[in-house]
Parts: C-alpha cells; sequence; structure tokens
C-alpha cells in the first residue's frame, strides 16, 4: 500500500508540528503532551479490539508489561538504550499475549472484559506484593539513551520527547492500515455477527487473536514510552482503574478514527488536572459526569461531531478507513 | 453425475430427543433438489450438521469420498459448502457492498492479511456484478437493515456463493417473501445460480416453488427421510401426502397422472 490517506498525512503533518509546539510550549504541556502520547497507544489497543465489538478492561496488563520489562532490563541488566528497552517491551507483550490469547479469543461481551480485567488484576496482586520489585512503590527506569548517545538538560527531553511522537505516529499510521485491511473489515464482521463470519469461512477465533496480540504490542510500546517518560514503574500501571482510563478514553473519544484515541487522552489528562483543581476531593464526579453526558448525547464520542457521515465514501480505496458503519 | 456429498446413517440427538436420524442421503454435482416437511422434521438439523455447525452424534458425511466429520464450519464453506439462512445472517449496519466486500475478502483470503489493504476497485468490480446476477445492485448503498426480507435473503445467498461454492443449502429461501413475489423471487434466485455448476439443496414448505423448481424432492418427517426421488413421485407419495404435505396438495398427480 503506497498511498496515504488523510488520517495518515494528518498524523504525518502532526509529528512536525507536535515537535514545534514542545519548543515553544511550556513545559508543563509538554510533558502532559508525552504522558498522553504514551497512554494514547495503549487506547489505541483497546480501541482496535472494540472495533471488533470487544471491549478489554484489563488492558493495562500490556501498558504495565511494558513498562516493567523496560524497567527490569535497565535494573538487572543495565540496559538503558531506548530502542533496546522498545524491543524488549515489544517481545515480553508478544510472548504474554500470545499465550493468554489462546485463552481470550474463546469469549465475547462481558466474559472477555472480565477476563482481561481478571488476568491484569493477577499482575497487580503480583507487583503490589513482590519487595524486590519495591511492592506498591515500584522502582525507578535508567535514563534513556539512544544508539549510544546520552543527551542531556533540555536536548534529552526534547531527545525523548520527539522519538516518542515519531513512535506513536509510526504506530498510527501501522493500526490505521490495520483497520483498512482484510483483518480490519474481518473485525468487523466479527462485531456485527460471528457465525456470519465463520459460515463465510474465516476464523473468528483467530482474528480476534492476532487483534489482540496487536493491541497488547502497541499497549507495551505506550507502557515503555510512558514509563520512561516519568523515570518510573509502579503496579498502578495494571490497576483496573488505570485500565478503565483507556476504556474511558475511547467511550470519550470515540473509536471511528486512529486519531481519536490519541486527543481523547490528551482531553483526559486536561480535563483530570482541571477535576482536581476544581474540586480535589470529588474529582471522580467530574470525569464521571462528563462520562455520563458524552454517552447520553453523543455515543460514537466526540469524534462523531467531526466524522463524516458518507458511507460511500468509506470504500473508496484512497478515501481514509475511518468512518465506522453506522456512522 | 458425480456424486459429491452422501451421508451414511446420520444421526443428531439432544439428550432424550432424536431430532434426526437414519438419514442417508446422496447428492450430484449441479442438481438442484427440494427440502420438505413440518416444522421439527429435522431437515435444518441434517443441514447443521453438513455444514459443521451441529456435530452428529453419529453417522457419516463424505463431501467428494472424504469424512467430513469434525470439521468446523469455516473449514466446511472453504472445501465448497455453503448456506444462507432461514432468517437471514447479515452484518446488519454495514451497507449492501459492505457485506459483499466482507464476504469476497474472507473467500480470497483464508488468514486474513494484517496489513495489505482489503478494498480495491477489483474486488468492488466483483461485489457489483455478482449483485448484478441476484438482482440487486442498485441497492449496493444501502444499509442492509432497512432493507427489505426478500432482498436481504437474496443478499444472503449472494453472500454465500461468492465463493462459487460445489454444494450450496439454501434454508427457506422464501420464507418472509410475501406469497405473489416467491414465484418470480424463486426463479430470479434459480437464474442466478445457474451459471455456476453449484449443487442447490434448498428446503421449502410452499410446494408449488418445488414442484417448479426442483426435479428432485426429499421429504422429512420426524426426523428421518420419508421419501427420496423425482418430484412429482414425491409428492404424490401417500406418506408423504398424508404427514408431509396435507391431502389438499394433488395438483401434480391430478392433472398429469403421475403415479
Amino acid at each position: 500500500m503506497k498511498q496515504l490517506d488523510r488520517t495518515e498525512l494528518s498524523l504525518l503533518v502532526a509529528l512536525p508540528a507536535l515537535i514545534l509546539a514542545a519548543m515553544v510550549l511550556p513545559s508543563w504541556i509538554v510533558n502532559y503532551v508525552q504522558v498522553s502520547l504514551g497512554m494514547g497507544l495503549v487506547a489505541l489497543g483497546v480501541m482496535i479490539q472494540m472495533r471488533a465489538g470487544l471491549v478489554s478492561f484489563g488492558q493495562g496488563l500490556y501498558f504495565c508489561i511494558g513498562g516493567y520489562a523496560a524497567g527490569l532490563a535497565g535494573k538487572y541488566l543495565g540496559i538503558s538504550d531506548l530502542f533496546a528497552l522498545l524491543l524488549i517491551g515489544i517481545l515480553a507483550a508478544l510472548i504474554i499475549a500470545t499465550t493468554l490469547g489462546f485463552l481470550l479469543r474463546r469469549y465475547r461481551e462481558i466474559f472477555y472484559a472480565m477476563l482481561s480485567l481478571a488476568v491484569s488484576m493477577i499482575l497487580y496482586g503480583l507487583l503490589s506484593s513482590t519487595e524486590e520489585l519495591g511492592s506498591t512503590d515500584g522502582f525507578n527506569l535508567p535514563v534513556p539513551t539512544y544508539l549510544g548517545m546520552a543527551p542531556s538538560g533540555e536536548a534529552a527531553r526534547m531527545t525523548l520527547f520527539i522519538i516518542t511522537a515519531a513512535v506513536v505516529v509510526a504506530s498510527a499510521i501501522a493500526l490505521n492500515r490495520l483497520l483498512r485491511s482484510s483483518l480490519g473489515y474481518v473485525n468487523e464482521a466479527i462485531r456485527e455477527n460471528e457465525l456470519r463470519v465463520e459460515y463465510l469461512g474465516a476464523s473468528a477465533h483467530n482474528a480476534v487473536h492476532v487483534t489482540y496480540v496487536i493491541a497488547a504490542v502497541v499497549s507495551s510500546m505506550g507502557g515503555v514510552l510512558w514509563a520512561l517518560s516519568l523515570g518510573h514503574v509502579d503496579p498502578e500501571m495494571t490497576n483496573w482503574t488505570t485500565s478503565g482510563s483507556f476504556v474511558f478514553v475511547c467511550i470519550l473519544a470515540g473509536t471511528g478514527s486512529i486519531v481519536a484515541p490519541l486527543i481523547g487522552t490528551f482531553l483526559l489528562e486536561i480535563l483530570r488536572v482541571y477535576a482536581v483543581e476544581i474540586s480535589p476531593n470529588t474529582w471522580q464526579m467530574i470525569l464521571g459526569t462528563v462520562m455520563l453526558l458524552t454517552i447520553i448525547f453523543l455515543p460514537k464520542g466526540l469524534w462523531s461531531l467531526l466524522a463524516k457521515s458518507s458511507t460511500a465514501k468509506r470504500f473508496d480505496p484512497e478515501a481514509d478507513a475511518n468512518t465506522q458503519p453506522g456512522e | 453425475m458425480d456424486v459429491i456429498l452422501e451421508t451414511r446413517d446420520l444421526k443428531r440427538t439432544f439428550g432424550a430427543v432424536v431430532a434426526a436420524h437414519n438419514i442417508n442421503i446422496r447428492i450430484h454435482a449441479g442438481e438442484v433438489m427440494g427440502v420438505i416437511g413440518s416444522n421439527g422434521a429435522g431437515k435444518t438439523t441434517f443441514v447443521n450438521m453438513v455444514t459443521g455447525y451441529l456435530p452428529p452424534s453419529s453417522g457419516e458425511i463424505l463431501y467428494r469420498g472424504k469424512s467430513m466429520i469434525g470439521l468446523p464450519t469455516r473449514v466446511i464453506t472453504r472445501k465448497g459448502i455453503a448456506r444462507s439462512f432461514q432468517i437471514p445472517q447479515l452484518f446488519q449496519e454495514l451497507t449492501v457492498i459492505d457485506n459483499m466486500l466482507i464476504a469476497l475478502t474472507i473467500a480470497d483470503n483464508p488468514a486474513p492479511p494484517v496489513f495489505k489493504p482489503a478494498i480495491d476497485r477489483r474486488l468492488e468490480g466483483r461485489a457489483i456484478e455478482a449483485l448484478e446476477r441476484f438482482g440487486i445492485a442498485q441497492h449496493a448503498h444501502r444499509e442492509v437493515g432497512t432493507l427489505a426480507q426478500g432482498i436481504r435473503k437474496l443478499i444472503d445467498i449472494a453472500m454465500a456463493t461468492v465463493s462459487d461454492p460445489a454444494l450450496l443449502f439454501l434454508d427457506e429461501p422464501t420464507s418472509g417473501v410475501s406469497a405473489d413475489e416467491k414465484m418470480e423471487f424463486m426463479g430470479t434466485l434459480i437464474e442466478a445460480l445457474k451459471s455456476s455448476d453449484t449443487a442447490v439443496l434448498f428446503i421449502e414448505h410452499d410446494m408449488e416453488i418445488v414442484e417448479a423448481f426442483s426435479p428432485r424432492v426429499v421429504a422429512f418427517y420426524e426426523g428421518t427421510i420419508l421419501a427420496d426421488g423425482p418430484t412429482a413421485e414425491v409428492l404424490t407419495n401417500d406418506k408423504v401426502r398424508e404427514f408431509v404435505i396435507g391431502t389438499e396438495f394433488h395438483r401434480t398427480a391430478d392433472t398429469e397422472g403421475v403415479a
């Protein structure tokens, strides 16, 4: 596939724009963007599963696996290279997701949601009770290096931001292509009518398994980048509240476009900041109210305000794959 | 004609209930046959067993001489046995062409490629062509859920045929279609399928449809085959008239004198 669709072009334009913005914006905003980008990858993992009708309430599992894999590689192997840490995080997620996928591929709806949650909470329990890994406090990660280079000060901050943004944009483009691929279409078909998918000759189990593994890999990359941004990991990464926030993002932003969860993650971070500012003890109520209003008035998320309703466009190979069925 | 499907003493039970038993049938390449029987006679159970949805309790299913027992639905579909459903099984929120494109994509790719684009102009052309065969291309860009039952039935069948199956089961294709449109509907359907060498087995309750479109009929009663043979012969069989179609239906026998 050589041609870029509108979404991919937008993402490519967004990359230099993000980098330029990072140079001029206050550092606290840049930090939020950077953290949001890492978490946005996890939300993308949730989103591609949602396109198959599967809601993962335990995506924090792979967010945490990525972060801890990088942290452990730094702590015990002395590895600080960002690319090597990314690779280690991906491999860890790949192995675990491929194994767990054989179980999860058989379940749908609430059972899939609860099973994914259960697995993530097992890891939470294990990490919380492992003193060698700092139990609930977690532990710190090394300052990342880049193929032997070790920038310092502002250069280090910008380098990490640029690489994080580049990895997120590249991943988002890859996932956008996944939505346009045969697997992407089969996933939509699974959400609509799994019986028919089987009677057309495709394995819904295999499609769900592959999607689950891809979502895990993307989420683990988010975990590595997020952990390196903060320089710290702890079991909260796989707690149900963290996993819930990724689902929240997908509901808030919608699953109509690959860009939506990325923007949604940033909006959630900003919303959380202001909610805490406004009401320090009951900020969750503000988030809950926003969630409620979104579900009532924008059931397909904020993105549906922007989405075009032309279904025919969907099948123009030169158009993008962002309009979901029914939009 | 070559035998493409043969069942031997096929049986399916649900606890103490015997839904189908002693099903012995041979289906030949390219033939059109009707299956009749009252509700609960075992017709759909038979189709479900042959297409892998229900595993038989005992017996054998041979497709081109090879056993199909234990194979999952998708594998059986890929080997060349397809089906449509009494209640059309479609992707309701998608457009008609969407449904066809998904069917074609799956037919072309046993394991869906992860990053290869699913849709191209050539595939769209094939989808439209398939819809034209069934006379429903004008609905291509409409959402399936908004269409009439008869059109949804045709889409359901069109989707089942994209893999060019050797054997196609149609489960009550005219149910839900108004009485005065049934003949035309079935005519469109059989005409569309005529261009291929697909053997068609259709379950039907309307005896006029059966008489008009199938040279051979199998009658089911209480989970087993009561009669199997040329249509005129089966429809005038005393037991079939008594237990399956009722004594009112005797037009063929009376007018043509077939015993």
